[in-house]
């Protein structure tokens, strides 16, 4: 019995750790800054490719995570200088942009490193519980995703920058004319949020096959996690992927992997049809 | 007959690349082969052995003369993977190019998304995957392996082999459910049992739910018809989660070369029966594998679907040569008369008058901890008999339909 509880909540924490590192990085460059970037696969290709170069090269597994996680982070620091500056006040327009970044980019990798990268391997590690085994790996997947979630807490909430950043979301303007300077700030933000795009393809890369368009695996979910989240990262994001990590994991479970994407995307359409403004616009009200 | 001078021409042409060759050859245009395969996208690492495959047997032909003496002229489109550019171009490369032949597609969805616009035309189309079998067209010339040739060697074995019971892991669409319904035809024959049957959407690549599946329906063993980069996680995390179990396929090791992209012991214990993997150690085979390495020296693998590809332009140039003519009809008297064979790196191919697809020789190879592959069995040649069997006969008449175990010819 115990056997099976614990086979439900590692099934939960899977999804919740590929929906929280996948959204992560959207939240903040979507969810916050309003800019809608179809690129954001293409920061957590960047991430994993990075990881496996540089595994290649002789690097510790957690040390080429974390400098996969900054090279994406200062990448989406210069795409913010170069293109993504341009477009804040015409969103639509960011779109397009950053497409057609993500389809350059994808098509760049294609030519250049080539259509297929030999994996590195999952960190060894599996442990037995009743009759089921387990990947050790998985849970450090969904660690990482509660230490983003914390570190997103304390970014935003506990420091002076997150003050002025949250300022400058809401009203740059007035942001602007008490001293912040708001260029920067938008600067850092975006490149926060393509550090955790990296992240989240530097975490997974180990236990994927790594071919120029797999972060097209992962922007399906992190937008639906982002959209029904709303605008608030901490307190839309996380519900949001409590919510529909434990829909599609009942359905995977009793009914396989369609259902279990069919019902996901279904219970997507029904919360943006009651909750326009998503799941933190009812959560923040409350909060008031 | 033609003269020496004029292969000399040919030569020199084709050593000008796609220079005009001179007023000799001005009445004979280049015999154009329309090719559609997928090199980005998600499946390019397939596709592009498969551009490789035909652009190899194209600069060989037209280096030892072409075909009945012309060039031949290779036009490849990427359809990227989407079946509606498949059709986009096909359609441009029949109507507007007017191809000779067409050749290409790797998923079956993007065969039978194609093959209505070739049946209204009199092109001949190849398809050069192994795939689900069945398709009983006169346009369709099949050069890939079928389920008689694969799963019928297979299954048997890793009944005898591990056990009776199989769970099935299938990417969903016509390939993966089509073979699946085979798998329980034969496994029901064999006196085995599916003790669970997984589909999963394209593109799925999180698998730790189908894992602890699995482990509760205790099988003996999987087979594993997962499609693309993103479903093929799955032995990464299956190996992660110390999984552990036999492994059979018709599309690992020759086709995906998963032993090659994952670091072992990712495919250990994963056997498939195959007419071709780049571990063939024959002559023929070996003469093929260098000159492909000589003008692709970066290709990671040479995959049954490059080979079947390569293999598609000779088997083309001996049908034209045969009939002295490009026309279909003309070429299907000689696929007719049984005599449509070629030498290929495997040995001798043939196409089966019946079903116009192609006999093999089937080997299962197996794949060990450190993913070395080993040939565990040889079949010989084994015909794609089970069309003709169940009354497909395209001498007669054509069917321009796709057959499976649950869906036969309805008897008249």
């Amino acid at each position: 019995m115990s056997a099976e509880l614990f086979s439900v909540f590692y099934q939960f924490a899977d999804v919740f750790a590929f929906l929280i590192l996948s959204a992560a990085g959207l939240a903040i460059v979507f969810g916050m800054m309003g800019v809608i970037n179809m690129a954001h696969g293409e920061f957590i290709m960047c991430g994993a490719y990075v990881t496996v170069g540089l595994v290649n090269l002789g690097v510790p597994l957690p040390i080429a995570q974390i400098l996969a996680a900054l090279t994406a982070g200062i990448i989406g620091m210069i795409v913010e200088f170069l293109i993504v500056r341009r477009f804040y006040k015409r969103p639509l327009d960011s779109l397009l942009a950053t497409w057609g970044l993500s389809l350059i980019v994808t098509q760049s990798m294609l030519l250049i490193v080539g259509s297929a990268v030999r994996g590195i391997g999952t960190p060894e590690g599996s442990f037995a519980i009743g009759g089921y085994t387990f990947s050790t790996y998985r849970l450090v997947l969904f660690g990482a995703a509660v230490a983003v979630l914390a570190g997103l807490y304390i970014i935003f909430m506990k420091t002076r920058f997150g003050v002025v950043a949250r300022a400058t979301m809401q009203n740059a303007a007035m942001a602007k004319a008490l001293g912040a300077r708001t260029g920067r700030i938008y600067s850092i933000s975006f490149g926060i949020g393509t550090a955790l795009a990296g992240l989240c393809g530097a975490l997974y890369a180990p236990t994927m096959t790594l071919i120029p368009t797999m972060g097209a695996t992962f922007v399906v979910e992190s937008f639906v996690t982002v959209v029904i989240g709303g605008a608030n990262v901490l307190l839309g994001t996380a519900p949001a992927a409590v919510f529909l990590a434990i829909i599609r994991m009942a359905l995977n479970a009793s009914y396989g992997q369609i259902i279990g994407q069919i019902g996901m995307l279904f219970a997507v359409i029904l919360i943006i049809r009651v909750l326009p403004e998503g799941l933190s616009s009812v959560l923040v009200r409350r909060g008031r | 007959m033609y003269s020496g001078r004029l292969i000399g021409m040919a030569l020199l042409g084709a050593m000008l690349g796609t220079a005009p060759i001179g007023s000799a050859r001005a009445a004979e245009p280049p015999l154009k082969v329309g090719l559609l395969e997928d090199v980005s996208g998600d499946l390019a690492f397939m596709g592009m052995p498969k551009l490789h495959g035909s652009q190899l047997a194209v600069e060989e032909i037209n280096k030892s003369g072409g075909i009945l003496g012309r060039q031949i002229e290779l036009i490849h489109l990427d359809p990227q993977g989407d079946n509606a550019r498949y059709q986009e171009f096909g359609r441009r490369l029949l109507n507007r190019d007017k191809v000779d032949v067409l050749i290409g597609g790797i998923t079956s969805a993007s065969r039978e998304a194609l093959r209505p616009i070739v049946d209204r035309t009199t092109t001949p189309y190849f398809y050069t995957n192994q795939y689900e079998g069945g398709v009983c067209d006169a346009s369709m010339i099949s050069m890939g392996a079928v389920p008689e040739q694969q799963f019928s060697t297979l299954i048997p074995w890793m009944v005898q082999k591990f056990g009776k019971k199989v769970y099935v892991i299938a990417a969903d669409y016509n390939f993966g459910q089509i073979s699946a319904e085979w798998n329980r035809k034969i496994m029901k024959d064999l006196g085995g049992e599916v003790v669970g049957e997984e589909f999963i959407p394209l593109g799925v690549s999180q698998f730790a739910q189908t894992i602890q599946n699995i482990q509760k329906a205790k099988p003996d063993w999987l087979l594993t018809i997962n499609v693309g980069a993103a479903q093929d996680s799955f032995f990464e995390q299956a190996a992660a989660a110390n999984l552990n179990l036999p492994m059979g396929s018709s599309i690992k090791i020759m086709l995906g070369f998963e032993h090659k992209r994952f670091k072992p012991p990712a495919l250990n214990n994963m056997h498939a029966t195959a007419n071709w993997f780049e571990e063939i150690d024959t002559p023929e085979a070996n003469d093929f594998k260098k000159r492909w390495h000589a003008k692709f020296p970066d290709e990671l693998y040479i995959n049954d679907m490059g080979y079947n590809a390569y293999n598609a332009l000779y088997m083309y140039k001996a049908l034209v040569e045969k009939a002295k003519s490009t026309k279909l009809e003309d070429m299907r008297k000689v696929i007719a008369s049984g005599d449509a064979c070629i030498d290929a790196p495997e040995g001798k191919v043939c196409i089966d008058p019946k079903s116009q697809h192609t006999s093999h020789r089937m080997r299962l190879i197996s794949v060990g901890p450190k993913h070395e592959v080993t040939v565990e069995k040889d079949y010989g040649t084994i015909q794609p008999y089970w069309l003709g069997e169940i009354g497909c006969d395209l001498t007669k008449k054509n069917d321009k339909d796709q057959y499976t175990p649950s869906h036969l010819p309805s008897k008249s």
